[in-house]
Protein backbone atom coordinates (compact mmCIF):
# COMPACT_ATOMS: atom_id res chain seq x y z
CA UNK A 1 0.00 0.00 0.00
CA UNK A 2 1.18 3.45 -0.94
CA UNK A 3 0.02 6.61 0.84
CA UNK A 4 0.04 10.10 -0.62
CA UNK A 5 -1.06 13.32 1.02
CA UNK A 6 -2.26 16.54 -0.55
CA UNK A 7 -0.73 19.32 1.52
CA UNK A 8 -2.62 21.96 -0.44
CA UNK A 9 -5.97 20.44 0.47
CA UNK A 10 -5.00 19.61 4.07
CA UNK A 11 -6.74 21.78 6.66
CA UNK A 12 -4.59 20.70 9.59
CA UNK A 13 -7.37 19.03 11.56
CA UNK A 14 -4.98 16.39 12.85
CA UNK A 15 -7.57 13.61 12.65
CA UNK A 16 -5.01 11.44 10.84
CA UNK A 17 -2.52 11.89 13.67
CA UNK A 18 -5.17 10.99 16.23
CA UNK A 19 -5.93 7.64 14.58
CA UNK A 20 -2.55 6.77 13.04
CA UNK A 21 0.39 8.61 14.65
CA UNK A 22 2.89 6.10 13.23
CA UNK A 23 2.24 7.32 9.70
CA UNK A 24 1.08 10.92 10.02
CA UNK A 25 2.29 14.02 11.81
CA UNK A 26 1.60 17.75 11.55
CA UNK A 27 4.00 20.58 10.79
CA UNK A 28 4.61 22.69 13.86
CA UNK A 29 4.02 26.06 12.19
CA UNK A 30 0.74 25.47 10.38
CA UNK A 31 -0.49 21.99 11.28
CA UNK A 32 -0.29 20.71 7.71
CA UNK A 33 0.08 16.94 7.36
CA UNK A 34 3.51 15.34 7.17
CA UNK A 35 3.86 11.76 5.95
CA UNK A 36 6.24 9.79 8.17
CA UNK A 37 6.27 6.76 5.86
CA UNK A 38 4.65 6.39 2.47
CA UNK A 39 4.60 2.58 2.36
CA UNK A 40 3.30 1.55 5.77
CA UNK A 41 3.59 -2.08 6.81
CA UNK A 42 0.46 -4.26 6.75
CA UNK A 43 -0.19 -3.83 10.46
CA UNK A 44 -0.84 -0.12 9.92
CA UNK A 45 -3.23 -0.51 7.03
CA UNK A 46 -6.38 -0.34 9.08
CA UNK A 47 -5.27 2.85 10.81
CA UNK A 48 -4.22 4.45 7.53
CA UNK A 49 -7.55 3.54 5.94
CA UNK A 50 -9.38 5.03 8.91
CA UNK A 51 -7.30 8.21 8.64
CA UNK A 52 -8.09 8.52 4.93
CA UNK A 53 -11.80 8.03 5.55
CA UNK A 54 -11.95 10.51 8.42
CA UNK A 55 -9.88 13.28 6.83
CA UNK A 56 -12.31 16.20 6.53
CA UNK A 57 -10.22 17.64 3.69
CA UNK A 58 -9.98 14.30 1.80
CA UNK A 59 -6.25 14.93 1.61
CA UNK A 60 -5.11 11.32 2.05
CA UNK A 61 -5.07 8.89 -0.86
CA UNK A 62 -4.27 5.18 -0.71
CA UNK A 63 -3.24 3.11 -3.67
CA UNK A 64 -2.22 -0.49 -4.24
CA UNK A 65 -3.28 -3.30 -1.96
CA UNK B 1 -33.40 -6.49 14.52
CA UNK B 2 -32.77 -8.75 11.56
CA UNK B 3 -30.20 -7.58 9.08
CA UNK B 4 -31.75 -5.60 6.25
CA UNK B 5 -31.50 -6.78 2.66
CA UNK B 6 -32.69 -3.62 0.89
CA UNK B 7 -31.25 -0.31 2.04
CA UNK B 8 -32.07 3.12 0.67
CA UNK B 9 -29.88 6.13 1.47
CA UNK B 10 -31.66 9.46 1.01
CA UNK B 11 -29.15 12.21 0.43
CA UNK B 12 -26.05 11.63 -1.70
CA UNK B 13 -23.69 14.09 -0.10
CA UNK B 14 -20.94 13.48 2.47
CA UNK B 15 -23.05 11.74 5.13
CA UNK B 16 -25.09 9.64 2.72
CA UNK B 17 -22.14 8.57 0.61
CA UNK B 18 -20.12 7.72 3.72
CA UNK B 19 -23.01 5.65 5.08
CA UNK B 20 -23.24 3.75 1.78
CA UNK B 21 -19.51 3.06 1.81
CA UNK B 22 -19.62 1.97 5.45
CA UNK B 23 -22.50 -0.41 4.76
CA UNK B 24 -20.48 -2.18 2.08
CA UNK B 25 -17.32 -2.15 4.18
CA UNK B 26 -19.23 -3.72 7.07
CA UNK B 27 -20.40 -6.54 4.86
CA UNK B 28 -23.80 -5.47 3.60
CA UNK B 29 -24.30 -7.30 0.29
CA UNK B 30 -27.97 -6.54 -0.33
CA UNK B 31 -29.47 -3.98 -2.65
CA UNK B 32 -28.34 -0.42 -2.07
CA UNK B 33 -29.96 2.68 -3.56
CA UNK B 34 -28.71 6.25 -3.24
CA UNK B 35 -31.22 9.03 -3.80
CA UNK B 36 -29.83 12.54 -4.37
CA UNK B 37 -31.85 15.65 -5.16
CA UNK B 38 -28.99 17.24 -7.08
CA UNK B 39 -28.05 15.96 -10.51
CA UNK B 40 -24.34 16.32 -9.80
CA UNK B 41 -22.12 13.60 -8.47
CA UNK B 42 -21.58 13.90 -4.70
CA UNK B 43 -19.32 16.78 -3.75
CA UNK B 44 -17.68 18.28 -0.73
CA UNK B 45 -18.97 21.51 0.78
CA UNK B 46 -16.27 23.13 2.96
CA UNK B 47 -14.24 24.30 -0.09
CA UNK B 48 -17.30 26.06 -1.55
CA UNK B 49 -16.94 29.10 0.71
CA UNK B 50 -13.15 28.97 0.53
CA UNK B 51 -11.17 27.60 -2.45
CA UNK B 52 -14.07 27.57 -4.93
CA UNK B 53 -15.22 31.08 -4.08
CA UNK B 54 -11.67 32.40 -4.29
CA UNK B 55 -11.19 30.64 -7.63
CA UNK B 56 -8.22 28.65 -6.36
CA UNK B 57 -9.88 25.33 -7.16
CA UNK B 58 -11.93 24.28 -10.16
CA UNK B 59 -15.28 22.60 -9.43
CA UNK B 60 -14.10 19.11 -10.40
CA UNK B 61 -11.79 19.14 -7.39
CA UNK B 62 -14.66 18.96 -4.88
CA UNK B 63 -16.10 15.71 -6.24
CA UNK B 64 -16.38 13.17 -3.42
CA UNK B 65 -14.71 9.86 -4.01
CA UNK B 66 -13.12 8.61 -7.17
CA UNK B 67 -15.31 7.34 -9.97
CA UNK B 68 -14.02 3.78 -9.51
CA UNK B 69 -14.78 3.74 -5.80
CA UNK B 70 -18.29 5.01 -6.43
CA UNK B 71 -18.79 2.32 -9.07
CA UNK B 72 -17.43 -0.29 -6.67
CA UNK B 73 -20.29 0.45 -4.28
CA UNK B 74 -22.59 -1.52 -6.53
CA UNK B 75 -25.37 0.92 -5.80
CA UNK B 76 -28.36 2.09 -7.79
CA UNK B 77 -27.87 5.85 -8.08
CA UNK B 78 -30.97 8.04 -8.37
CA UNK B 79 -29.48 11.49 -8.86
CA UNK B 80 -31.69 14.46 -9.67
CA UNK B 81 -34.52 12.79 -7.78
CA UNK B 82 -35.79 14.06 -4.43
CA UNK B 83 -37.57 12.11 -1.73
CA UNK B 84 -41.08 13.47 -1.34
CA UNK B 85 -42.62 11.26 1.31
CA UNK B 86 -41.99 8.44 3.74
CA UNK B 87 -44.34 5.73 4.97
CA UNK B 88 -42.58 4.12 7.92
CA UNK B 89 -45.39 1.58 8.36
CA UNK B 90 -45.29 0.22 4.83
CA UNK B 91 -41.55 0.99 4.65
CA UNK B 92 -41.80 2.86 1.40
CA UNK B 93 -40.14 6.01 0.15
CA UNK B 94 -41.90 8.23 -2.39
CA UNK B 95 -39.81 10.02 -5.01
CA UNK B 96 -40.24 13.21 -7.03
CA UNK B 97 -40.24 11.22 -10.29
CA UNK B 98 -43.33 9.35 -9.10
CA UNK B 99 -41.42 6.24 -8.14
CA UNK B 100 -41.77 4.35 -4.88
CA UNK B 101 -38.83 2.60 -3.25
CA UNK B 102 -39.48 -0.15 -0.73
CA UNK B 103 -36.81 -0.56 1.94
CA UNK B 104 -36.07 -2.50 5.07
CA UNK B 105 -33.26 -0.16 6.04
CA UNK B 106 -33.29 3.60 5.48
CA UNK B 107 -30.57 6.22 6.00
CA UNK B 108 -31.81 9.81 6.11
CA UNK B 109 -29.04 12.22 5.15
CA UNK B 110 -30.85 15.06 3.41
CA UNK B 111 -28.82 17.83 5.03
CA UNK B 112 -30.04 21.36 5.49
CA UNK B 113 -31.35 24.19 3.34
CA UNK B 114 -30.37 27.85 3.79
CA UNK B 115 -32.78 30.01 5.75
CA UNK B 116 -33.99 33.02 3.82
CA UNK B 117 -35.21 36.47 4.70
CA UNK B 118 -38.99 36.94 4.64
CA UNK B 119 -38.71 38.85 1.36
CA UNK B 120 -36.27 40.18 -1.20
CA UNK B 121 -34.81 36.95 -2.54
CA UNK B 122 -36.50 37.50 -5.88
CA UNK B 123 -34.15 40.43 -6.55
CA UNK B 124 -31.13 39.87 -8.77
CA UNK B 125 -27.85 39.93 -6.86
CA UNK B 126 -29.29 38.27 -3.73
CA UNK B 127 -27.51 35.01 -2.96
CA UNK B 128 -27.52 32.12 -0.53
CA UNK B 129 -24.72 29.54 -0.33
CA UNK B 130 -25.25 25.84 0.10
CA UNK B 131 -24.71 24.06 -3.21
CA UNK B 132 -21.87 24.07 -5.71
CA UNK B 133 -24.20 25.89 -8.09
CA UNK B 134 -24.77 28.55 -5.42
CA UNK B 135 -21.01 28.93 -4.95
CA UNK B 136 -20.31 29.35 -8.66
CA UNK B 137 -23.13 31.87 -9.01
CA UNK B 138 -21.88 33.78 -5.96
CA UNK B 139 -18.34 33.86 -7.34
CA UNK B 140 -19.57 35.20 -10.65
CA UNK B 141 -21.59 37.82 -8.80
CA UNK B 142 -18.67 38.83 -6.58
CA UNK B 143 -16.37 39.25 -9.59
CA UNK B 144 -18.84 41.68 -11.14
CA UNK B 145 -19.75 43.54 -7.94
CA UNK B 146 -18.12 46.43 -6.14
CA UNK B 147 -19.92 46.36 -2.83
CA UNK B 148 -21.41 43.48 -0.89
CA UNK B 149 -23.46 43.17 2.26
CA UNK B 150 -23.19 39.86 4.07
CA UNK B 151 -26.25 39.26 6.22
CA UNK B 152 -25.26 36.97 9.08
CA UNK B 153 -21.80 36.61 10.64
CA UNK B 154 -21.77 32.87 11.24
CA UNK B 155 -19.12 30.59 9.76
CA UNK B 156 -20.42 30.98 6.23
CA UNK B 157 -20.93 34.74 6.44
CA UNK B 158 -17.51 35.44 7.92
CA UNK B 159 -15.73 33.17 5.43
CA UNK B 160 -17.48 34.81 2.50
CA UNK B 161 -16.74 38.29 3.90
CA UNK B 162 -13.05 37.33 4.01
CA UNK B 163 -13.09 36.06 0.43
CA UNK B 164 -14.94 39.17 -0.77
CA UNK B 165 -12.28 41.40 0.81
CA UNK B 166 -9.59 39.32 -0.86
CA UNK B 167 -11.36 39.93 -4.17
CA UNK B 168 -11.18 43.65 -3.45
CA UNK B 169 -14.83 44.35 -2.70
CA UNK B 170 -16.27 46.82 -0.26
CA UNK B 171 -17.78 44.56 2.44
CA UNK B 172 -20.30 45.19 5.19
CA UNK B 173 -21.07 42.38 7.64
CA UNK B 174 -24.37 42.69 9.50
CA UNK B 175 -25.28 40.47 12.44
CA UNK B 176 -27.50 40.64 15.52
CA UNK B 177 -24.76 39.42 17.90
CA UNK B 178 -22.26 41.79 19.54
CA UNK B 179 -19.38 40.06 17.68
CA UNK B 180 -19.18 37.32 15.03
CA UNK B 181 -19.85 33.83 16.41
CA UNK B 182 -20.07 34.99 20.04
CA UNK B 183 -22.61 32.22 20.54
CA UNK B 184 -20.16 29.55 19.40
CA UNK B 185 -16.70 30.84 20.30
CA UNK B 186 -17.41 33.04 23.31
CA UNK B 187 -16.83 36.79 23.75
CA UNK B 188 -13.06 36.79 23.79
CA UNK B 189 -12.46 34.87 20.56
CA UNK B 190 -15.42 36.59 18.89
CA UNK B 191 -13.93 40.01 19.65
CA UNK B 192 -10.63 38.91 18.12
CA UNK B 193 -12.53 37.73 15.06
CA UNK B 194 -14.28 41.10 14.83
CA UNK B 195 -10.86 42.77 15.03
CA UNK B 196 -9.51 40.50 12.31
CA UNK B 197 -12.30 41.48 9.93
CA UNK B 198 -12.11 45.17 10.83
CA UNK B 199 -8.35 45.05 10.28
CA UNK B 200 -8.98 43.71 6.79
CA UNK B 201 -11.35 46.55 6.03
CA UNK B 202 -14.73 44.92 6.63
CA UNK B 203 -17.37 47.30 7.97
CA UNK B 204 -18.96 45.47 10.89
CA UNK B 205 -22.52 46.22 11.92
CA UNK B 206 -22.87 44.14 15.10
CA UNK B 207 -26.03 44.10 17.17
CA UNK B 208 -27.96 44.95 14.04
CA UNK B 209 -30.89 43.37 12.24
CA UNK B 210 -31.64 43.61 8.56
CA UNK B 211 -35.23 44.76 8.14
CA UNK B 212 -35.39 44.45 4.37
CA UNK B 213 -33.63 44.40 1.04
CA UNK B 214 -34.05 47.28 -1.39
CA UNK B 215 -33.89 47.08 -5.16
CA UNK B 216 -34.28 48.87 -8.40
CA UNK B 217 -35.46 47.32 -11.69
CA UNK B 218 -35.40 43.88 -10.13
CA UNK B 219 -31.80 44.22 -8.96
CA UNK B 220 -30.79 44.55 -5.31
CA UNK B 221 -29.26 47.92 -4.42
CA UNK B 222 -28.97 47.77 -0.65
CA UNK B 223 -30.09 46.67 2.75
CA UNK B 224 -32.27 48.42 5.33
CA UNK B 225 -31.15 48.06 8.94
CA UNK B 226 -33.14 48.38 12.14
CA UNK B 227 -32.52 51.88 13.44
CA UNK B 228 -33.17 53.26 9.97
CA UNK B 229 -29.79 53.11 8.22
CA UNK B 230 -29.51 51.99 4.60
CA UNK B 231 -26.35 50.31 3.32
CA UNK B 232 -25.96 50.32 -0.46
CA UNK B 233 -24.75 47.10 -2.09
CA UNK B 234 -24.81 45.54 -5.51
CA UNK B 235 -24.62 42.03 -4.08
CA UNK B 236 -26.15 40.61 -0.90
CA UNK B 237 -25.33 37.24 0.60
CA UNK B 238 -27.95 35.99 3.04
CA UNK B 239 -26.18 33.66 5.46
CA UNK B 240 -28.60 33.48 8.35
CA UNK B 241 -28.29 29.80 9.12
CA UNK B 242 -29.96 26.70 7.79
CA UNK B 243 -32.95 24.54 8.47
CA UNK B 244 -32.92 20.73 8.35
CA UNK B 245 -34.30 19.42 5.04
CA UNK B 246 -37.20 17.51 6.57
CA UNK B 247 -40.20 18.91 4.72
CA UNK B 248 -40.60 15.60 2.91
CA UNK B 249 -41.01 13.82 6.26
CA UNK B 250 -44.20 15.63 7.20
CA UNK B 251 -46.77 13.00 8.09
CA UNK B 252 -44.15 10.24 8.35
CA UNK B 253 -44.53 9.97 12.10
CA UNK B 254 -40.88 10.86 12.65
CA UNK B 255 -40.16 13.70 15.07
CA UNK B 256 -38.61 16.49 12.98
CA UNK B 257 -38.87 19.51 15.27
CA UNK B 258 -35.15 20.31 14.84
CA UNK B 259 -33.89 17.76 12.35
CA UNK B 260 -34.66 14.06 12.48
CA UNK B 261 -34.79 13.16 16.15
CA UNK B 262 -32.73 10.05 16.85
CA UNK B 263 -31.65 8.07 19.87
CA UNK B 264 -28.06 7.64 21.03
CA UNK B 265 -27.41 5.24 18.12
CA UNK B 266 -28.74 7.57 15.40
CA UNK B 267 -31.94 5.53 15.16
CA UNK B 268 -35.10 7.47 14.34
CA UNK B 269 -37.52 4.54 14.02
CA UNK B 270 -37.24 0.78 13.48
CA UNK B 271 -35.11 0.35 10.36
CA UNK B 272 -34.54 4.11 10.03
CA UNK B 273 -31.36 5.97 10.93
CA UNK B 274 -30.21 9.53 10.21
CA UNK B 275 -26.79 11.12 9.78
CA UNK B 276 -25.12 14.43 9.08
CA UNK B 277 -26.53 17.95 9.24
CA UNK B 278 -30.13 16.71 9.32
CA UNK B 279 -29.73 14.36 12.30
CA UNK B 280 -30.39 15.34 15.88
CA UNK B 281 -29.22 12.61 18.21
CA UNK B 282 -28.71 12.02 21.91
CA UNK B 283 -24.98 12.26 22.61
CA UNK B 284 -24.26 10.19 25.73
CA UNK B 285 -22.26 13.03 27.27
CA UNK B 286 -23.36 16.26 25.63
CA UNK B 287 -27.08 15.58 25.33
CA UNK B 288 -29.11 16.34 22.24
CA UNK B 289 -26.92 17.62 19.41
CA UNK B 290 -27.32 18.42 15.75
CA UNK B 291 -23.93 19.14 14.21
CA UNK B 292 -23.60 20.92 10.85
CA UNK B 293 -19.91 20.25 10.30
CA UNK B 294 -17.94 18.19 7.84
CA UNK B 295 -16.27 15.64 10.10
CA UNK B 296 -19.60 14.80 11.70
CA UNK B 297 -21.02 13.84 8.31
CA UNK B 298 -18.30 11.19 8.00
CA UNK B 299 -18.42 9.98 11.58
CA UNK B 300 -22.18 9.88 11.83
CA UNK B 301 -22.64 8.35 8.39
CA UNK B 302 -20.38 5.52 9.52
CA UNK B 303 -22.10 5.17 12.90
CA UNK B 304 -25.62 5.20 11.43
CA UNK B 305 -24.65 2.49 8.93
CA UNK B 306 -23.39 0.30 11.76
CA UNK B 307 -26.60 0.78 13.72
CA UNK B 308 -28.62 -0.23 10.69
CA UNK B 309 -26.63 -3.47 10.50
CA UNK B 310 -27.32 -4.24 14.15
CA UNK B 311 -24.58 -2.29 15.92
CA UNK B 312 -25.30 -1.32 19.51
CA UNK B 313 -22.60 1.30 20.16
CA UNK B 314 -23.73 4.81 21.04
CA UNK B 315 -22.51 7.60 18.78
CA UNK B 316 -20.30 9.63 21.11
CA UNK B 317 -17.81 11.66 19.05
CA UNK B 318 -15.78 14.70 19.99
CA UNK B 319 -17.24 17.08 17.39
CA UNK B 320 -14.77 19.11 15.34
CA UNK B 321 -14.91 22.06 13.01
CA UNK B 322 -12.57 24.53 11.44
CA UNK B 323 -12.85 27.81 9.62
CA UNK B 324 -10.35 29.61 7.39
CA UNK B 325 -10.53 33.40 7.23
CA UNK B 326 -7.77 35.49 5.61
CA UNK B 327 -4.59 33.87 6.96
CA UNK B 328 -6.22 32.63 10.15
CA UNK B 329 -7.30 29.07 10.79
CA UNK B 330 -9.56 28.48 13.76
CA UNK B 331 -10.13 24.92 14.90
CA UNK B 332 -12.46 23.70 17.60
CA UNK B 333 -12.77 20.26 19.13
CA UNK B 334 -15.69 19.48 21.40
CA UNK B 335 -18.77 21.42 22.28
CA UNK B 336 -18.48 25.12 22.88
CA UNK B 337 -20.96 27.85 23.58
CA UNK B 338 -21.10 31.51 24.40
CA UNK B 339 -21.88 30.68 28.03
CA UNK B 340 -18.90 28.35 28.53
CA UNK B 341 -15.86 29.66 30.38
CA UNK B 342 -12.77 30.20 28.27
CA UNK B 343 -9.08 30.40 29.02
CA UNK B 344 -6.02 30.77 26.81
CA UNK B 345 -3.59 27.98 27.69
CA UNK B 346 -0.95 28.25 24.92
CA UNK B 347 0.45 31.05 22.79
CA UNK B 348 -0.78 34.61 23.05
CA UNK B 349 -3.65 36.33 21.27
CA UNK B 350 -1.40 39.40 20.87
CA UNK B 351 0.92 37.39 18.62
CA UNK B 352 -1.91 35.97 16.51
CA UNK B 353 -1.25 32.40 17.62
CA UNK B 354 -2.95 30.88 20.62
CA UNK B 355 -4.98 27.96 21.89
CA UNK B 356 -7.58 27.79 24.62
CA UNK B 357 -10.02 25.62 26.47
CA UNK B 358 -13.75 25.90 27.06
CA UNK B 359 -15.22 24.60 30.29
CA UNK B 360 -18.55 24.01 31.92
CA UNK B 361 -19.58 22.43 35.22
CA UNK B 362 -15.97 22.07 36.31
CA UNK B 363 -14.79 20.13 33.24
CA UNK B 364 -13.27 20.83 29.86
CA UNK B 365 -15.87 20.64 27.09
CA UNK B 366 -13.96 22.19 24.20
CA UNK B 367 -10.50 23.05 22.86
CA UNK B 368 -9.72 25.65 20.23
CA UNK B 369 -6.76 27.12 18.43
CA UNK B 370 -6.13 30.24 16.39
CA UNK B 371 -3.24 29.49 14.06
CA UNK B 372 -1.90 26.78 16.38
CA UNK B 373 -3.39 23.62 14.81
CA UNK B 374 -1.18 21.09 16.54
CA UNK B 375 -2.05 22.47 19.94
CA UNK B 376 -5.77 22.14 19.24
CA UNK B 377 -5.26 18.49 18.52
CA UNK B 378 -3.15 18.01 21.63
CA UNK B 379 -5.67 19.82 23.83
CA UNK B 380 -8.47 17.68 22.43
CA UNK B 381 -7.62 14.94 24.90
CA UNK B 382 -8.92 17.14 27.71
CA UNK B 383 -12.29 17.09 25.97
CA UNK B 384 -12.18 13.35 25.32
CA UNK B 385 -11.01 12.58 28.85
CA UNK B 386 -13.29 15.14 30.48
CA UNK B 387 -10.37 16.66 32.38
CA UNK B 388 -11.34 18.76 35.40
CA UNK B 389 -11.13 22.44 34.49
CA UNK B 390 -8.72 23.35 37.28
CA UNK B 391 -6.31 20.57 36.35
CA UNK B 392 -6.32 21.39 32.62
CA UNK B 393 -5.87 25.13 33.09
CA UNK B 394 -3.22 25.15 35.81
CA UNK B 395 -1.04 22.26 34.59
Amino acid sequence: MKVTVDQDACTGSGQCVLVCPDVFDQREEDGIVVLLRDSPEPGLREGVGEAARLCPARAITLSGS
Amino acid sequence: MSRPSRIVVVGASAAGLTAAEALRRDGFTGSLTLVGAERREPYDRPPLSKQILLGRWTPDRVTLGRHESRAALGADWRLGVAATGLDTGARELALSDGGVLPYDGLVIATGVVPRRLPSGHELGGVHVLRTLGDALALREGLLAARSVVVVGAGFLGTEVAAVARRLGLDVTLVDPLPAPLTDRLGDRVARLLAGLHAGHGVRLRPGTLVTGLTGHDGQVDGVDLDGGAHVPADLVLVAVGSAPATGWLTGSGLDVEDGVECDHRCRAAPGVVAAGDVASWRHPRFGRLRVEHRLNATEQGTAAARTLLGGQAPFAPVPYFWTDQYDVKIQVHGVTGGDARFQVVAGDPATGRFAGLYGRDGHVIGAMSWNLPRQARELRRHVAERTPWRQATTG
